[in-house]
């Protein structure tokens, strides 16, 4: 069986997937991983999630090429702050007031 | 030699060898996570010899390293069992979950003991060495699980058992014979114990090679 592996490597922080360990069940999967990702402190905390549960999407069909839902090449940075200075907001932005 | 000291090398010696042993291991172990497994865990037993030797050495006014490498095999205190060299991997689990198993029972007895630096090491490496227990626990399932697993378990088991019983004193070793037999489900053979300090060959050959390094650089040499 194949686990995933996602490690945290200090509290608050999202979970990143680590790598995969394989292992029969889930108590050498559990033994693997802690060896494997969390002997070096490198870790506060681990999840592993047996690679059948896992769910994935790969299909993200765009017939009709809808550019106008993508922002390349649109200088979003320039834009908000126009709209930041109209609604009064620039102050709040994070790093707004220096630009 | 006080009788601490002696107490203290004698689980120093048993940690370091398995140690060793277990990293023979290393990048042959059966698959490629058992082999970071296995070789984390004996890294983890050189780990516990050290603070060990340390313990010892400040009473005897010398270093950890001094006492792992320089003496003579023969002045070694390790247990029988964790100097045989049985490079297959049925005997090789069946004396870790041996050594797991009596080193708890001596864990429990150290850790109660008035010495606050010998309870305070024995708490700090069974902490660590529950780790090791899990992981020899799942082993035995596994092996126990199918007829050809307990079949090279038992074997393993029988061929170890008077060397296991050398790892413990006279009055801890009744508690280990309960343990491994209710785990296995049968009785194990009235056998005489190995005792601790007859050395087994292998161990003159392990020592060349962990020693080397160091008989080859002047005393004194900085790593």
């Amino acid at each position: 069986m194949i686990w995933e592996v996602f490690r945290q490597e200090r509290k608050g922080q999202p979970f990143q997937h680590a790598g995969t360990v394989t292992a029969p069940n889930e108590q050498f999967a559990e033994i693997y991983a802690r060896e494997q990702y969390g002997r070096r402190q490198e870790s506060v905390a681990l999840w592993l999630v047996a690679r059948e549960a896992v769910s994935e999407i790969d299909e993200f069909p765009d017939e009709f090429d809808l550019k106008y839902r993508r922002v390349d090449g649109y200088s979003i940075k320039t834009r908000l702050r126009e709209a930041r200075e109209r609604a009064g907001t620039l102050e709040m932005a994070p790093g707004g007031a220096e630009e | 030699m006080s009788k601490r000291t002696d107490l203290l090398l004698s689980i120093a010696d048993d940690e370091l060898i398995l140690g060793w042993r277990n990293s023979e291991w290393t990048g042959i172990a059966p698959f490629l996570e058992e082999d970071v497994a296995f070789s984390s865990i004996a890294q983890n037993e050189i780990g516990h010899a050290r603070a060990l030797y340390e313990l010892a050495a400040a009473e005897l006014g010398t270093t950890a390293d001094e006492l792992a490498f320089d003496r003579k095999p023969e002045e070694y205190r390790c247990a029988s069992l964790v100097e045989l060299r049985r490079l297959e991997w049925a005997r090789t689990i069946a004396r870790h979950w041996l050594y797991e198993t009596a080193d708890e029972i001596r864990l429990a007895t150290l850790k109660a003991s008035d010495d606050s630096e010998i309870a305070g090491v024995a708490a700090k490496m069974d902490r660590e060495e529950a780790y090791h227990r899990m992981h020899a626990e799942m082993w035995i399932d596994r092996l126990l699980s199918s007829e050809d697993g307990r079949e090279r378990l038992n074997e393993a088991v029988d061929e170890l058992w008077p060397y296991a019983l050398g790892v413990l004193d006279d009055e801890l070793r009744p508690d280990l014979r309960a343990r491994v037999e209710s785990r296995l489900g049968r009785e194990l053979p009235d056998v005489e114990p190995v005792p601790r300090g007859v050395h087994e060959a292998e161990l003159a050959e392990l020592w060349e090679e962990m020693t080397m390094v160091r008989r080859s650089a002047p005393a004194g040499a900085q790593w």
